[in-house]
């Protein structure tokens, strides 16, 4: 398979002397929805700026579709769409014009720029806002925007820098529908956010940086396995008694009110032991779900392990 | 069509439009400060004054405004429309797309030219409600402002890429730019100079350009015409290698 990006030995220290990559190594498949996750000052948005020439890098490479973003700008360039983290368009021109003149800069001919700015901003919702000044949008409508503006010249990779920060949560899904839908139809897809469920729900193969380092670089399923345990909350139908014991070697039961338990679950029991096991002792239950994000609290257990 | 033509001209027409857009910041403003100096300098003080280098007054002031004007409105317009780029952080649009940086340059330069010589043409226009203008070179007379335009718009672009506040963009114009203009001959004869300061004078690049567009318009100059197209084109070519080291090294556009 055609690898999307490859990054080597990359560096980038600041003129004032923080080093924010200190030698990252990352490849990315092409047609994979890859997420990128850190703590604020990681160093992902560094990464990313390094990716689009935005930051000038240290020392290292990076390859786009095979080519070296240095040698082959114009070629690199045409294959990214960026979404940047802060809104980076003019406030005061019209969301039309943001798209049209975004198109222009990749030389596309009037005609197909406006068939494409169309398309994009019709998927996005935002073509009845098409005659506004950008300055008028919501927040969720300028991050749509920069979406449609990084698509509009059909890139085979997106980067996404924290594109649902901010957003409500029924605006977030619709989002995360549009992406899933064009990363089906081929694009590769590259993005970094706060919200793990986000990463979890979308991505297939992800990279947790800290500190400047690739701490861990696997694929979704491969990172969650290496879970030992889960933690649930079940609401019941009955009221729990006291002394209540699952009865489970290993999972250890909490009451937390009268219709509700937390359990722990290791990793050698299956949910239908769980289930079964409740069954048995006459509970019935009513609804579950993980205390935390299992992602997160991978998560926050790799960070744990580096700063240690 | 070539892309690199058509990204060109996305950045002229957006040039344009942002400054056609402000007209009452943009281009109202500095022809009715021409015209004030007509008003004053011109008709009511030039009328005591006489003759200046062998023309009335308000004929000889004339050419040097058109030249104010061309020149102030070309740097102000590639300064401003670029470091507002930068603040609002839109220039990345065009750093990750794939324009190559002389496209990037030539653009803005081009839309310093569209602003600069709107204005220029607006003040001339105004001109002719005080004197009546004949022509005496056109091809000089259109070189001059056209390459004059160019110098002040590449000078805009580099303050631009330096500048860090709003503060940065107006130090230049207000300390640099326009004492040169005002001691560059817009008003005066340097005949008029004792020896030192006509040797002063000399070392004003501008003192060449509005003479030089003087000369186009009243076939008079106080400059050599040919050196001051050389001096015209070596400040060109200087500022032009200037702008495009900045950007490949990404000064104050790339951390």
């Amino acid at each position: 398979m055609t690898t999307a990006i490859s990054i080597k030995n990359l560096q980038k220290t600041y003129a004032n002397g923080f080093e924010a990559l200190k030698g990252i190594s990352l490849e990315v498949e092409q047609g994979d929805f890859f997420a990128l996750l850190g703590p604020n000052g990681a160093g992902k948005s560094t990464t990313i700026g390094v990716i689009s020439t935005l930051v000038n890098k240290t020392s290292g490479s990076v390859e786009v579709f095979g080519k070296n973003v240095d040698t082959h700008v114009y070629e690199t360039k045409l294959d990214l769409g960026v979404v940047p983290q802060e809104v980076n368009f003019s406030q005061f021109e019209k969301v039309r014009d943001i798209v049209m003149t975004q198109a222009g800069y990749y030389g596309m001919p009037r005609q197909l720029a406006s068939e494409r700015c169309e398309k994009y901003l019709r998927k996005l919702g935002l073509w009845e806002k098409r005659s506004e000044k950008s300055r008028s949008l919501s927040g969720g409508m300028k991050r749509r925007l920069m979406i449609a503006r990084a698509l509009v010249h059909e890139p085979r990779l997106l980067i996404l820098d924290e594109p649902t920060a901010g957003v409500d949560i029924e605006l977030r899904r619709s989002m995360w529908e549009f992406l899933t839908e064009i990363n089906k139809n081929g694009t590769t897809i590259i993005l970094t956010t706060h919200y793990l469920e986000e990463a979890e729900q979308l991505c297939r193969n992800i990279a947790i940086i800290d500190e400047g380092n690739i701490i861990e670089n696997t694929s979704m399923r491969k990172l969650l396995a290496e879970l030992d345990s889960q933690v649930f909350i079940l609401d019941t139908a009955i009221e729990i008694a006291a002394d209540f014991d699952l009865g489970l070697e290993n999972a250890s039961v909490r009451k937390i009110d009268e219709h509700s338990v937390e359990l722990l679950v290791p990793g050698g029991i299956s949910i239908n032991q769980v289930f079964s096991r409740f069954d048995q002792l006459g509970i019935k239950i009513d609804s579950m779900r993980n205390k935390t994000n299992r992602l997160e609290q991978l998560f926050l257990s790799k960070l744990n392990d580096n700063q240690n | 069509m070539n892309h690199k033509y058509i990204a060109f001209e996305t950045i002229v027409i957006k040039e344009i439009r942002r400054f056609a857009r402000i007209w009452l910041q943009t281009l109202v403003p500095p022809a009715m400060m021409i015209g004030l100096y007509f008003v004053i300098f011109g008709n009511l003080v030039g009328r005591r004054i006489g003759e200046m280098g062998g023309y009335q007054y308000m004929e000889f002031i004339v050419p040097g405004l058109i030249m104010m004007s061309v020149i102030q409105n070309s740097y102000s317009n590639v300064v401003s429309s670029f470091f507002s780029h930068k603040f609002q952080h839109s220039i990345e649009e065009l750093l990750v797309s794939p324009v190559p940086n002389y496209v990037i340059l030539c653009g803005f330069v081009a839309g310093g030219m569209a602003r600069g010589l709107g204005v220029g043409i607006i003040v001339t226009l105004m001109s002719l409600f005080f004197v009546d203008l004949a022509i005496q070179n056109l091809a000089i007379t259109i070189a001059v402002v056209l390459l004059t335009s160019i110098v002040f718009s590449l000078a805009g672009f580099i303050n631009a890429l330096f500048a860090n506040s709003f503060d940065d963009i107006s130090i230049v114009p207000t300390f640099v730019l326009t004492p040169l203009i005002y001691l560059g001959g817009v008003f005066y004869s340097v005949e008029l100079l004792p020896p030192f300061w006509k040797f002063v004078s000399g070392l004003n690049p501008i003192f060449y350009m509005v003479n030089t567009f003087r000369y186009g318009i009243l076939g008079t100059s106080d400059v050599d015409i040919v050196w001051a197209f050389l001096i015209l084109l070596l400040f060109i070519t200087l500022l032009y290698i200037c702008c495009i080291v900045l950007l490949r090294r990404g000064t104050g556009l790339r951390s």
